[in-house]
């Protein structure tokens, strides 16, 4: 239906590589995330397929057809961009309108697409407003609704969140994700923000420096990154020098800096002497006074150095007797009390072997 | 912000400077006496005269086609030049519109003239004029697009094209309406520097063609009568009328201009 | 980043479309005639003015010459002329600045309701005719009228000589401060208008008095808007002949004029064609050295 390709695509400004040798597919009815730091690329693709930059190399194809020859206004595919780009001299209606006029639909299927639009996105009653009236969400919804209203085969989305505030964000997010399954169409979306990323996401294409790193469902890339930047990128994480000592079939064993020898998962390519990190995410790791951290199979003593109280969570900085300094994340617990411990408590720490992971570097 | 007394002295005493001088022609127009000397009565004899002076009314009658005409031309191929220079920037374009405004106009004048004469053989009469006009007038206009467009969100025309809009629809439909005040204000302003250019209409009107500000010279140089002053008073208020117009539609170019 | 995109065949048509036709006009008839005047410049004065044809047989005067520039740097009244020239303009364009400052000063400070009128009752003067501006200081400035009556009775007064404020030096630079001083205020007003008020409330903080802070805060922020001002003074008076053709005296010409006469009087284009090429190189030298010393006042900013 909606099939996008990417193969091999590279383009180049002056001796700056901004997508190097990028391929992948995004499927139909999918939401699709480009995740990546400013300056990797993901905004350069995305105005590729949009049609306002040509690649240098490699091909862009919709349904197995190369979009190389089809201008911008001939793609079945629209975009939202960051600022909205509404046209402050037509109303809102005349703004969510304006692709079924282009595309010559007659009136009266104009009129019924529209209205269908603005129930859809709860602007009925501000049809004749101009959005210099609107507030930042409503002028949001205006955008989404003038990318849909004409459905297209896609619907490109470039860091449409940016401009809202933190609560306002996260109500789009659930309404964007409810948007998309009701209308179906592939959602392509460009964001820095990991977190906005894995909530709104099927996959997630995480990009750097022009290539992509990972691209995988959002549970996979928290739970099995690839590589240290995928790991470093998405969500927080420990990580600690480490080197291959034993590799088995069932587990390989590290001499890990600061910690001294730590079993962890099998990994396929991983050979006696390769260097790398050990990194595991604080939240698997179990802070505890009593015993029963004892039990676990990787354990340490050491003390705590210092806090950060988040509301529901804290986060606990601990120094360890062999010099490492993990963090570990606690819930603060129903009964109400702040946190269970204070800077300068002696505590044990542990974890499954199975939690944390070999990366190389 | 403290303004001390002696800053609005010195301000008001240059605003005084600037009005005065006009002022007194304005007066003296009313005047009855041959002489811009003194006072002596209030008259409206010179305004009839100046209604009766055949010569005066072909210039004024001529002035009034060369400004349309080039005005016209010029707020066409200056929005042209302003649109291009800010889409595509074009260092080479900007350059080509402005320089004729920057340089000083008794160059223009004299290469036009030597242009006019020596390749294209032109009798020098109204189209050199206009043509001249229209030179000078295109940097104007397309500086006030330019800084209209300047303002707006690049992404505006972008977005239009994404929502399948071809080059000439996204200018229909988006750029134009969007730029329509700032072309306004041009073509007012290409309208008044051609009704008040001196300069190069001397070196590019030839014998044959008469304008306003040519006649107000020739008048000034031989037999100075207050209908000079009648004159002067009357294309005072015209161009008074095109600014404050063009100020309305497009406030910030003018002060950004410069 | 701002690289240009890649544009498809349909934009490149549109940009030709678009910016062909004024590059056309302006090639034709800016740039054009600018190279005829270069190369005018060293060709021969026709017999009965305009230029010699470049070829012609043996009789009459034909080819390329430098003749003219030779004699441009061999008399050295031209380049008295062109000094003479340089001062006026140097002369307007400080007696702009002094003026302008305070009335630039003010409308920055003023509520921001206000600014905009001010601005415009600024502007005003300028919509009216050019000649209008200078024939005013003709009436002011003529033998018959109060100021000059009440000036020479003082210097009679004092026992001294009785002057003709018309057709004077004088009365030239009055006409060109009159005429550009708006061309002064605007790029002043908008620089004044951006500086950041908090900067004065920190100086005064630290014990600068009004003077020091004006000196030191700013004037120095002002620079780059003064480099402007300058410039949309001093070069359009330094190509002025319409002033000193009406205020002044005999005596009293200046670049401008002495290329009018050698088109429309003498009609000798070679020479006027080098006369005016060489107020185009002043012009040059002066935006180049505006745009280098505006360059380093920037870093004050």
């Amino acid at each position: 239906m909606a099939r996008l390709e990417l193969r091999n695509v590279t383009r180049r400004f002056g001796d700056f590589v901004a997508v190097d040798d990028v391929s992948l597919s995004i499927e139909s009815g999918e939401f699709f995330t480009l995740l990546g730091p400013s300056g990797c690329g993901k905004t350069t693709i995305l105005r590729m397929i949009a049609g306002f930059d040509l690649p240098d190399a490699g091909q862009i194809l919709l349904d197995g057809q190369d979009l190389a020859d089809t201008p911008a206004e001939k793609r079945p595919i629209h975009t939202v961009f960051q600022s909205y780009a509404l046209f402050p001299h037509l109303t809102v209606a005349e703004n969510i309108a304006f692709p079924l006029k282009m595309a010559r639909r007659p009136e009266a299927e104009r009129q019924a697409m529209l209205r269908e639009m603005l129930e859809q996105v709860h602007l009925a009653d501000k049809a004749a407003a101009y959005p210099h009236e609107l507030s930042g969400g409503q002028k949001q919804r205006v955008a989404l609704a003038r990318g849909l209203v004409n459905r297209p085969r896609l619907l490109l989305l470039d860091e449409p969140l940016g401009a809202l505030d933190a609560k306002l964000r996260e109500e789009m997010q659930v309404d964007l994700i409810e948007l998309q399954r009701d209308v179906g169409i592939t959602f392509v979306f460009v964001t820095h923000a990991q977190v906005e990323a894995l909530a709104l996401s099927h996959r997630i294409a995480v990009m750097n420096a022009g290539r992509v790193e990972q691209l995988d469902e959002p549970a996979k890339l928290y739970s099995a990154p690839r590589n240290r930047f995928v790991a470093d990128f998405i969500g927080q994480i420990n990580q600690l020098q480490a080197q291959v000592v034993e590799v088995a079939h069932s587990h390989l064993r590290l001499a890990v800096a600061g910690l001294g020898e730590i079993v962890a998962p099998p990994l396929a390519d991983a050979k006696v002497g390769d260097k790398g990190v050990y990194a595991i995410r604080p939240e698997q790791v179990r802070i505890g006074i009593h015993d029963e951290v004892g039990e676990l199979k990787n354990h340490f003593t050491g003390e705590v150095k210092s806090l950060l109280y988040q509301g529901d969570v804290t986060v606990y900085r601990v120094g360890l007797a062999n010099g490492a300094m993990l963090e570990a994340l606690l819930p603060n617990s129903a009964s109400g009390r702040a946190q269970l411990f204070e800077a300068g408590d002696a505590v044990k720490l542990g974890w499954r072997h199975d939690a944390g992971m070999f990366l190389h570097d | 912000m403290r303004r001390g007394i002696g800053l609005w002295a010195a301000a008001l005493a240059v605003y005084a400077f600037l009005y005065l001088p006009l002022a007194i022609v304005v007066v003296y127009s009313f005047n009855d006496s041959r002489l811009n000397a003194e006072w002596v009565g209030f008259t409206l004899h010179w305004y009839e005269v100046l209604l009766h002076d055949e010569e005066m009314l072909l210039a004024a009658g001529n002035s009034l086609f060369i400004a349309c005409v080039s005005a016209l031309v010029a707020t066409l191929l200056g929005t042209m030049a302003g649109i291009a220079i800010h889409r595509y920037d074009l260092k080479l374009l900007n350059f080509m519109a402005l320089t004729p405004v920057a340089m000083p106009e008794i160059l223009l004048g004299v290469s036009l003239l030597l242009f006019f004469i020596q390749v294209l053989n032109l009798t020098l009469g109204m189209l050199s004029i206009i043509l001249a006009h229209i030179t000078f007038s295109i940097g104007f206009v397309a500086v006030i697009v330019r800084a209209r467009l300047a303002g707006m969100d690049d992404s505006l025309f972008e977005a239009a094209r994404d929502l399948g809009a071809s080059p000439w629809e996204t200018f229909r439909y988006v750029t134009f309406p969007l730029i329509l005040p700032a072309v306004i204000a041009g073509g007012l302003m290409a309208f008044t520097l051609s009704i008040d250019d001196f300069v190069i209409t001397f070196f590019t009107a030839g014998v044959g063609v008469q304008t306003l500000p040519l006649r107000i010279y020739s008048m000034i140089k031989i037999a100075v009568t207050p209908e000079v002053n009648a004159v002067s008073t009357l294309l005072m208020l015209l161009t008074l009328t095109m600014i404050v117009l063009a100020s309305r539609f497009a406030p910030d170019a003018l002060k950004g201009k410069a | 980043m701002t690289e240009q995109p890649k544009l498809s065949r349909a934009t490149r048509l549109a940009k030709w479309l678009v910016s062909g036709p004024p590059f056309v006009f302006l090639l034709l008839f800016f740039v054009a005639p600018a190279i005829i005047m270069v190369l005018a410049s060293f060709r021969y004065p026709g017999e009965f003015g305009g230029l010699a044809p470049l070829l012609a047989d043996a009789q009459t005067l034909h080819g390329l010459t430098v003749e003219t520039y030779q004699f441009f740097f061999s008399d050295t009244i031209y380049a008295y002329v062109f000094l003479k020239s340089i001062l006026v303009a140097l002369a307007t364009t400080l007696i702009c600045l002094l003026l302008a400052y305070p009335l630039a000063l003010l409308i920055a400070r003023s509520p921001k309701q206000s600014r905009d009128l001010m601005v415009l009752l600024v502007v005003l003067p300028f919509a009216s005719n050019f000649l209008v501006r200078v024939y005013a200081w003709m009436i002011i400035l003529g033998p018959q009228a109060a100021f000059s009556q009440a000036v020479n009775g003082v210097l009679v007064a004092l026992g001294m000589e009785p002057v003709h404020l018309l057709f004077s030096p004088f009365a030239v630079l009055v006409g060109m401060v009159y005429v550009h001083l708006p061309f002064m205020v605007l790029p002043l007003y908008t620089n004044l208008e951006k500086h950041d008020p908090a900067l004065l409330d920190a100086a005064q903080d630290l014990g600068a008095n009004g003077w020091q802070r004006f000196w030191r805060v700013t004037f120095p922020l002002s620079l780059p808007g003064i480099f402007s001002g300058s410039a949309l003074v001093f070069i359009p008076v330094l190509g002025m002949f319409a002033i000193p053709d009406i205020l002044g005296g005999t005596g009293d010409m200046l670049i401008g004029n002495l290329i009018k006469e050698q088109f429309l009087g003498t009609r000798d284009w070679p020479f006027g064609s080098t006369l005016s090429i060489m107020l185009t190189i002043t012009v040059l030298l002066i935006v180049w050295l505006t745009t280098r010393v505006a360059g380093k006042g920037r870093r004050y900013a």
